[in-house]
């Protein structure tokens, strides 16, 4: 414990003398929930990027899955005296109090990736994407492929009940309303993993006469997409041509399968949350202007036609 | 029946013709007992004879297969225990089966408080326990808890309760069979107050002098069958002992020729051997076809001897030495490699492994020294186990039952047989013959004396002072976690003994 | 002939309620018996039972000798997070494949030694010593794949994954030729007893000359290994180490197959092959459930409602009620025997 706040307080201490030497317009205080996954590496890599680019000094806190240490941090940039908070909320709730000493301080709280429960006065604008979107994005993209042809889809979902499995379901259904020539047959939970996502599929091609019954999937996320595209593989069809695979996320794998000509396209969630964050900030430090309430990221769609290989590069090495 | 100074209308409680049937034995067979109204009636028999099945058909342990039970003048027939305490037939066990958490007077009255406003009355509570207890002479603070109470006492409030549940009936099984002498007679007078008041008593013991003490009448059983009913007063004690086992035991424990034994070789030395706090350093001498006997009260360092001799308690000081050469004894691998057995005092804890079948219980040992690379095949396991139950006599249906199963004194038998079967040079037997019945006691101690005469050395532990005496040619006597006196020759008599542990405790006063 | 008897009595058991769930699983869906051979290798539902409850089968021959000798192991999901990371990374940096392999499975040991010695030398509880590394063992997982799936390429590696041999699957040939190779190494040698004896009574079996503490170690140790190669399996099928998922509750399904086969969790008296049967049975219901078309929200409640009813079954009440009618076999009428 002991280390630990000695540790904080020689950072803060050498973050202000190297602040007070940095060339820097402004400083920005992040609070990042952790590292859980890959999205989250690529999420963190991205926002380090986009400050350094724009001449930010961004100041770094990982608070290892736990709010209080959001908190923590979250004080200590009001004491530093930031210019700008980020922050992407672990949990929903309890945000009242920390938020409203920012706002006595007058230091701007943006919310990346995740919203909160608090008053919307409490923060600036919050920056997601939109799930329900994302599905739809997903399930245009089959509609305009199929063209009016009869086709069969199974659905591999995200974990039974969470937002994501709830939402682009939803999206994607809504985009298919009205198409008749689209069905979806099958539907099951592969938890987001893609051992589950291989084993469901597998059970999809043998339900669904060794898969002939079957025109295209669609996956809750790439990684089950993945392993089900192994599946179709050792049931001895193409992936892509005999099934199209739509997917969403665009984790750097899901490219090589489309340069590989297995996955079809697959639905972006970007990791460049701080991107429109730190654009908002500018606008309102350039003449007050205040961002809208919610700024909805760019749910892009990737195709095979978009050059994967190149893609796969890019996003290589951002920590995914 | 001849003897039966009992009339019919004084009969209380009437079994007859009980049979019980288990898959593959048959454990009682046509049984008739009879219990008046103020005797104390003692049910005898060896392990294994039918006494706790016919005591778990009265009460309604187990269902009888066959057979009429009277109480009182009506037909009874108890779907379980609480069914036969309701009638009037309450049990006491020799392991008390009351909570010992909660205190005396939640125990007297467990499952029927006294309730006020819906909650249970605790002081009224209270004070009917100490109402109730006053009738025992018991003075206890009914709101200790009852494990901080002795055995004893703990005793007598699982009797009240019983008494002042059921009230016609009152079975007790082995109750003495962890109460010291004093407590014993205590335990007596209230029996024989409850026995004033016309209360039945069953009585079950392997104390034959506790039967003579106390009981009118005995009934003794043998494999199930009834052998008969006799009044106590006009049954000698060799004729009991004689309808116990049906045959003549000879003497009792037979005095054996001790003066010849072994003036050879010492084999085993140990000196200075102790470990703090378990055992003072001793020093010890055991030589080839020599029993040592090892005699002191519980908690003198008697157990801990064994174990350290053994390697399951590591020395810290001294050496040992075999055939005059050093030898490390720092586990039971250890020892055993040496040849060393070791029979421990808690059969249950220490000894068998109760899920396995007889047959694994006897070749476990051996199969250890040999390795687990090198099974023992299973014709040979078979032939072991054969052979050594029927060497040691050891009743049990096939050797594949597992041993738990067995009676105290067969699984003794068995564990014996697991040490014998590794050809063991030293042997410690420790209480060898604690809760065995009287036939499995002679053959034990005929064994010892046996497996002296082809060479073994051995030491036993036991509290059964004739016992030791009878075929122990030294012994070692202990006091306070110390070896305090050798006793040789003809020195060794109960008298010397019972000295030289008193002598102790003298000092210990003065 | 004979000996093999009570072995098939013991598993009589579990064979009749897996061909039930079978049963009941092809009155649903009749293809699920179908079988074909496609590119080479046998092709269906059966064969998928077979393959996707490879992982739980290998944690299940593991799980039965520590819960054998009274103890559980809660770490092995974990050690095969661990495991098919430690082979992905090796691979992808360009180790041969028998190195690899063979540094995987060390890892695996290693970390059953670890438990090993918790339990057997400092004597903590299992269940709480194998739970350190339950926690621990997923994160240092994350540590060696950085947070990400590491994927790798290597034909030979995939090739344990999802390959096949003599028209099996891969994984079924390897949880197959394992447990038949650990219950050889345990009843063809005293090892099966003296396990048994240490769960009955560890301080008997230790007064009896038995190396208790030699025995419980290796039983950890033999529990890693099955991790391992359930962790090498799982990596090769996906063809990636995917330390955030691999193995995620499968402990408690290895634990589940271990009671479902009818072994005590108090330790003692154990069968391999009931393990196994309880495992099929465990994953014929998956997939069984997969197979039905039900909605996602119901995988869950099916499961437990299927397995509460295996349990009640098999449990020591229906025994005796099935005594009564005569059908319950004579070794367990004998324990009721109780005559003294």
């Amino acid at each position: 414990m002991t280390l630990k706040t000695a540790l904080a307080s020689a950072t803060i201490l050498a973050a202000c003398m190297f602040g007070s030497a940095h060339a820097a317009d402004l400083t920005v205080g992040f609070s990042q929930i952790g590292s859980e996954s890959g999205w989250r590496a690529a999420e963190t890599t991205l926002t380090k990027q986009q400050a350094e680019s724009r001449g930010i000094d961004l100041k770094f806190a990982d608070a290892q899955q736990k709010q209080e240490n959001q908190i923590k941090a979250l004080r200590s940039f009001i004491a530093q005296g930031v210019d700008a908070i980020l922050v992407a909320p672990v949990v929903a709730t309890g945000w009242d109090d920390v938020l409203t000493e920012a706002k006595d301080a007058e230091i701007p709280v943006i919310l990346l990736d995740r919203t909160v429960d608090s008053s919307e006065d409490l923060y600036m604008t919050a920056v997601t994407s939109d799930l329900v979107h994302e599905g739809n994005v997903a399930g245009k993209w089959l509609v305009d492929t199929v063209a009016g042809k009869p086709c069969n889809v199974v659905e591999l979902q995200g974990t039974t009940g969470s937002s994501p499995a709830i939402d682009r379901k939803k999206g994607f259904e809504e985009a298919l309303a009205g198409n008749d020539n689209l069905k979806i047959i099958r539907s099951q939970t592969g938890d987001f993993t893609r051992t589950k996502g291989k084993e469901v599929m597998e059970s999809f091609l043998k339900a669904e006469d060794g898969g002939k019954n079957i025109c295209a999937l669609y996956a809750h996320n790439d990684d089950m997409a993945v392993g089900a595209i192994q599946a179709i593989k050792e049931a001895g069809l193409k992936p892509g041509t005999d099934i199209l695979v739509v997917s969403i996320d665009a984790v750097p794998d899901i490219f090589q399968a489309m340069a590989a000509g297995e996955a079809n396209a697959t639905v972006e969630l970007t990791p460049n949350m701080a991107g429109p964050a730190f654009d908002a900030l500018a606008a309102f430090q350039k003449d007050g202007t205040l961002p809208p309430k919610w700024i909805q990221t760019e749910s892009k769609l990737y195709t095979q036609a978009d050059d994967p290989m190149k893609v796969y590069e890019e996003k290589k090495g951002l920590g995914y | 029946m001849p003897g039966n100074t009992f009339g019919s209308d004084d009969i209380i409680l009437s079994a007859t013709g009980i049979d019980k049937v288990f898959p593959g034995a048959k454990a009682l067979n046509k049984v008739n007992f009879q219990l008046a109204r103020g005797e104390v009636h003692a049910l005898l028999g060896e392990n294994g004879a039918g006494k706790s099945t016919l005591v778990k058909c009265i009460t309604g342990a187990y269902r009888r297969d066959g057979g009429r039970l009277v109480l009182d003048g009506a037909d009874i027939d108890p779907r379980d225990t609480f069914e036969a305490q309701r009638l009037g037939i309450g049990t006491v066990y020799q392991e008390v089966n009351l909570l010992p958490n909660l205190t005396v007077a939640e125990n007297l009255f467990l499952g029927r408080q006294p309730k006020r406003f819906g909650l249970v009355d605790a002081r009224e509570m209270n004070r009917r326990a100490e109402t109730l207890l006053a009738g025992y002479d018991l003075d206890v603070d009914v709101r200790a808890e009852l494990s901080s109470c002795s055995v004893a006492v703990q005793q007598v409030v699982a009797i009240a309760r019983a008494v002042d549940l059921s009230g016609k009936v009152l079975i007790l099984d082995e109750p003495t069979a962890s109460l010291d002498a004093h407590e014993v007679e205590m335990l007596f007078s209230i029996v024989r107050r409850l026995k004033a008041q016309g209360l039945g008593i069953v009585f079950i013991t392997h104390f034959l002098e506790q039967v003579y003490a106390i009981c009118d009448r005995i009934t003794v059983l043998r494999n199930g069958q009834l052998v008969g009913t006799r009044e106590a007063a006009a049954l000698p004690r060799r004729e009991l002992i004689a309808m116990m086992l049906g045959r003549e035991l000879g003497d009792e424990i037979k005095a054996v020729a001790r003066a010849d034994a072994a003036e050879g070789p010492v084999r085993y030395r140990f000196a200075g051997y102790g470990r703090k706090g378990h055992i003072e350093p001793f020093d010890l001498e055991v030589r080839k076809g020599e029993v040592v006997g090892i005699a002191g009260l519980l908690g003198s360092g008697r157990t801990e001897t064994a174990e350290i001799l053994f390697g399951a308690e590591k020395a810290d000081s001294g050496t040992a030495e075999i055939d005059g050469k050093p030898a490390e004894l720092t586990s039971p691998r250890a020892a055993i490699r040496h040849r060393f057995g070791f029979c421990p005092e808690d059969r249950k804890v220490d000894g068998i492994v109760g899920d396995l079948s007889v047959r694994e219980n006897i070749a476990l040992a051996l199969q250890a020294r040999r390795g687990w690379a090198r099974p023992i095949p299973r014709a040979e396991q078979d032939r072991l186990a054969d052979q050594y139950i029927k060497a040691l006599d050891i009743r049990t249906t096939d050797r594949e039952k597992p041993i738990r199963l067995l009676s105290g004194g067969n699984q003794q038998k068995a564990i014996l047989a697991r040490w014998l079967a590794t050809n063991p040079e030293f042997l410690i037997l420790d209480e060898p013959t604690r809760g065995i019945d009287v036939g499995a006691h002679a053959e034990i101690i005929r064994l010892i004396e046996n497996l002296c005469e082809q060479g073994m050395s051995l030491i036993v532990i036991s509290s059964e002072l004739d016992e030791l005496v009878a075929y122990s040619r030294r012994v070692i006597v202990l006091r306070d976690r110390a070896h305090v006196s050798e006793l040789v020759g003809d020195a060794v008599t109960t008298a010397h003994i019972v000295e030289a542990i008193a002598a102790g405790e003298k000092q210990g006063a003065a | 002939m004979n000996a093999l008897k009570p072995h098939l009595i013991r598993l009589l058991p579990q064979f009749a309620v897996l061909i039930a769930v079978v049963a009941l699983i092809s009155l649903a869906f009749p293809d699920f018996l179908k079988l074909q051979i496609q590119n080479g290798r046998v092709y269906g539902s059966l064969i998928d039972v077979l393959n996707r409850g490879a992982p739980v089968a290998l944690l299940a021959i593991g799980m039965t000798i520590v819960i054998a000798t009274r103890g559980i192991d809660l770490s092995v999901g974990a050690v095969m997070a661990i495991c098919g990371a430690v082979a992905a990374a090796s691979i992808t940096s360009g180790h041969s494949l028998v190195y690899t392999l063979a540094l995987a499975l060390s890892v695996g040991m290693l970390c059953g030694l670890w438990n090993g010695i918790l339990v057997a030398v400092l004597d903590i509880q299992p269940i709480i010593a194998t739970l350190v590394l339950m926690v621990a063992g997923r994160g240092i997982a994350q540590l060696i794949t950085e947070g990400a799936i590491l994927t790798f390429n290597d034909p030979g590696l995939i090739f344990i994954g999802s390959g096949s041999f003599l028209g099996l699957p891969m994984p079924v040939v390897i949880w197959l030729v394992f447990g038949i190779a650990v219950t050889l190494l345990v009843r063809r040698t005293a090892l099966g007893m003296l396990v048994e004896a240490l769960g009955i009574n560890r301080r008997a079996s230790t007064l009896s000359g038995v190396s208790t503490g030699v025995l419980l170690i290796a039983a950890y140790v033999l529990s890693g290994l099955c991790a391992a190669i359930a962790g090498i399996i799982a990596a090769a099928d996906i063809r990636g180490a995917d330390a955030n998922n691999a193995g995620l509750w499968l402990e408690l399904d290895a634990i589940l197959a271990v009671v479902v086969g009818g072994n005590s969790l108090l330790g003692g008296r154990f069968s391999i092959a009931a393990s196994l049967l309880g495992a099929l049975i465990i994953q014929s219901i998956n997939t069984g459930i997969l197979l039905s078309g039900f909605p996602p929200e119901f995988n869950l409640i099916i499961k437990a409602a299927i397995i509460v009813l295996i349990l009640v079954i098999q449990s020591p009440r229906i025994r005796d009620l099935a005594t009564l009618f005569g059908r319950a076999d004579s070794a367990e009428a004998s324990v009721k025997q109780e005559a003294k």
